[in-house]
């Protein structure tokens, strides 16, 4: 099975021929980097992506804090986790980098945050 | 009115004003003063949540908010002053800035001004769309602002027009807030927005894409109902018969980004009508003299990475510009099989990078840098696409005449 897609590792978008036969890369072309390779094989394997999204903060000098996740997660379930850090509630003040939901959907990645928010009044 | 003298003064603190700031202050130009409109930095890497920002200036995908950190910290460390909730509302070409402030209006007398306000977006009313103006009509940037910063929910059901990647990044978006996108509507007959974001907004939620398509008119009285869209020909003309009307309450436009350059005019300096943004040599300096520009505000980026490395290229000429140290750049520059070259002049006793975009998609291109018959640089580019800034740089040269940026069939 050969396929054609773009990689999605850097802005660059390479444009990747991937050539797969029973769940082995056989070959890849039009890499630039070294990383392209390993992009080609998850993606015809199993697709996987990481997920922003923003977690609501009570008492908080903003309203939201915007979360993501400490690695990428198969694709399929990104709907599903999305719905879970909707569930989340936060409370001011956030820190960056603070872990919003441990081991999202028992993935064994974390959601967290990408900026802090300060308790309403100290910003 | 309180009046001050500084060496320096951005306009904007996004991420082209904090490059520019970080960069000149390490270069020991500390008399500076940063202008943000918004009640704190960063612009709209703000807003924008999603990560892929830092690939190329860092090594490492981070979230826009990520991004911002990684220069504002280090400026608040060092105390580059940074004044939010202020607006610059007056540019002189003799380098006058007036500011409307928390203390109050402010005039700053500077010996360098860097245009860093960045670019807005094409609104509605710029569009030949007929029907009712109803609510539910959104540019895809306001949109991302209302879901990412102020927890307001936009709409349910999602029509895009335009492919450029905010639109892209709210297909997205939407659909994890639980929106259901119907689809994006390209006028042109291929994507605006970089292909790796039609793959991983578009593709992987199953939103489709329809090129050569447009919306051509808005039903509803109090909130959007429906938009008729219809084909287009090769004149982008929408082609009776081909209308069909498509059930929404919420139209997304993700149809252009204009640098914003209001001061820019007030002050006189000259605008490019091919970038919108103003005319600038080599080391961003535009018609008038002292006055800078870089990032959004100079000519639309695909990446901010790009923003940061250009803005602080800039505050190393803006430094050598307070010591009286920049050359002239008597050597146009021009464009052939593209557009937006920038910048427009060159010194020619130094290399200078050239940045331009394709005017359309071409597979197996190949730019070069042309002066008196003699290409001076060349490079390949395998899929040439006007979503993505290209670059080239010129080495130094010979000669006065006229420099040609040609891209074609390789």
């Amino acid at each position: 099975m050969t396929k054609t897609m773009i990689c999605l590792l850097c802005p660059n978008g390479c444009h990747l021929t991937a050539e797969a036969d029973g769940g082995t890369l056989r070959r890849c072309a039009g890499n630039g980097c070294p990383r392209g390779e390993d992009y080609a094989r998850t993606e015809l394997l199993h697709p996987v992506r990481n997920l922003a999204t923003t977690v609501a903060v009570a008492g908080g000098a903003l309203p939201l804090c915007p979360v993501r996740l400490t690695a990428p997660i198969p694709r399929e379930r990104l709907l599903e986790a999305a719905a879970a850090l909707h569930r989340c509630r936060l409370r001011a003040p956030v820190a960056a980098g603070q872990v919003v939901l441990a081991d999202v959907l028992g993935l064994g990645v974390d959601a967290v945050a990408t900026r802090a928010v300060p308790a309403q009044g100290d910003g | 009115m309180k009046e001050m003298d500084k060496d320096v003064v951005i306009l904007g603190g996004g991420p082209a004003g904090l490059a520019a700031a970080l960069r000149l202050w390490d270069l020991g130009v500390r008399d500076l003063v940063v202008l943000e409109r918004e009640p704190e930095a960063g612009g709209v890497l703000r807003q924008c949540i999603h990560d892929g920002f830092g690939l190329t200036r860092f090594g490492e995908a981070l979230t826009g908010p990520e991004y911002a950190a990684r220069f504002l910290e280090p400026a608040l460390a060092r105390g580059i002053p940074i004044r939010t909730g202020a607006a610059a509302t007056g540019l002189t070409a003799g380098r006058r800035v007036t500011a409307v402030t928390r203390a109050g209006l402010l005039a700053y007398r500077a010996r360098a001004v860097i245009l860093a306000m960045g670019c807005r977006e094409r609104p509605l009313g710029a569009l030949p769309v007929a029907g009712t103006r109803p609510a539910g009509v959104f540019t895809a940037g306001v949109a991302q602002a209302y879901l990412n910063l102020h927890n307001a929910m936009v709409g349910r059901e999602a029509v895009i027009l335009g492919s450029g990647d905010i639109g892209l990044m709210m297909a997205r978006r939407l659909t994890l807030e639980g929106a259901h996108v119907r689809g994006v509507y390209e006028i042109l007959p291929y994507p605006s927005g970089l292909p790796r974001n039609l793959l991983q907004c578009l593709d992987d939620y199953g939103i489709p894409l329809h090129l050569s398509r447009t919306v051509t008119a808005l039903h509803g009285a109090a909130r959007l109902e429906a938009v008729t869209v219809a084909a287009v020909d090769d004149r982008r003309r929408p082609i009776p018969g081909t209308e069909e009307r498509v059930p929404c309450d919420t139209l997304i436009l993700s149809v252009g980004l204009i640098p914003e350059n209001e001061l820019t005019r007030q002050a006189g300096a000259l605008l490019d009508p091919s970038t919108g943004g103003p005319q600038t040599d080599q080391f961003g300096q535009t018609t008038v003299p002292g006055i800078f520009a870089a990032g959004n505000v100079l000519h639309v980026h695909d990446v901010a990475d790009d923003v940061s490395r250009e803005a602080e290229n800039l505050a190393g000429a803006v430094r050598r510009y307070l010591d009286g140290h920049l050359p002239p750049c008597p050597v146009a520059v021009r464009g052939r099989g593209c557009r937006q070259v920038t910048p427009g002049r060159l010194a020619g006793t130094e290399s200078a990078v050239l940045c331009f975009r394709p005017e359309r998609p071409l597979r197996g291109a190949v730019a070069e840098v042309i002066q008196d018959g003699r290409v001076l640089a060349s490079r390949r580019i395998p899929w040439a696409n006007p979503a993505q800034m290209e670059r080239l740089t010129a080495p130094p040269l010979d000669s006065r005449a006229p420099v040609e940026v040609v891209l074609r069939h390789d």
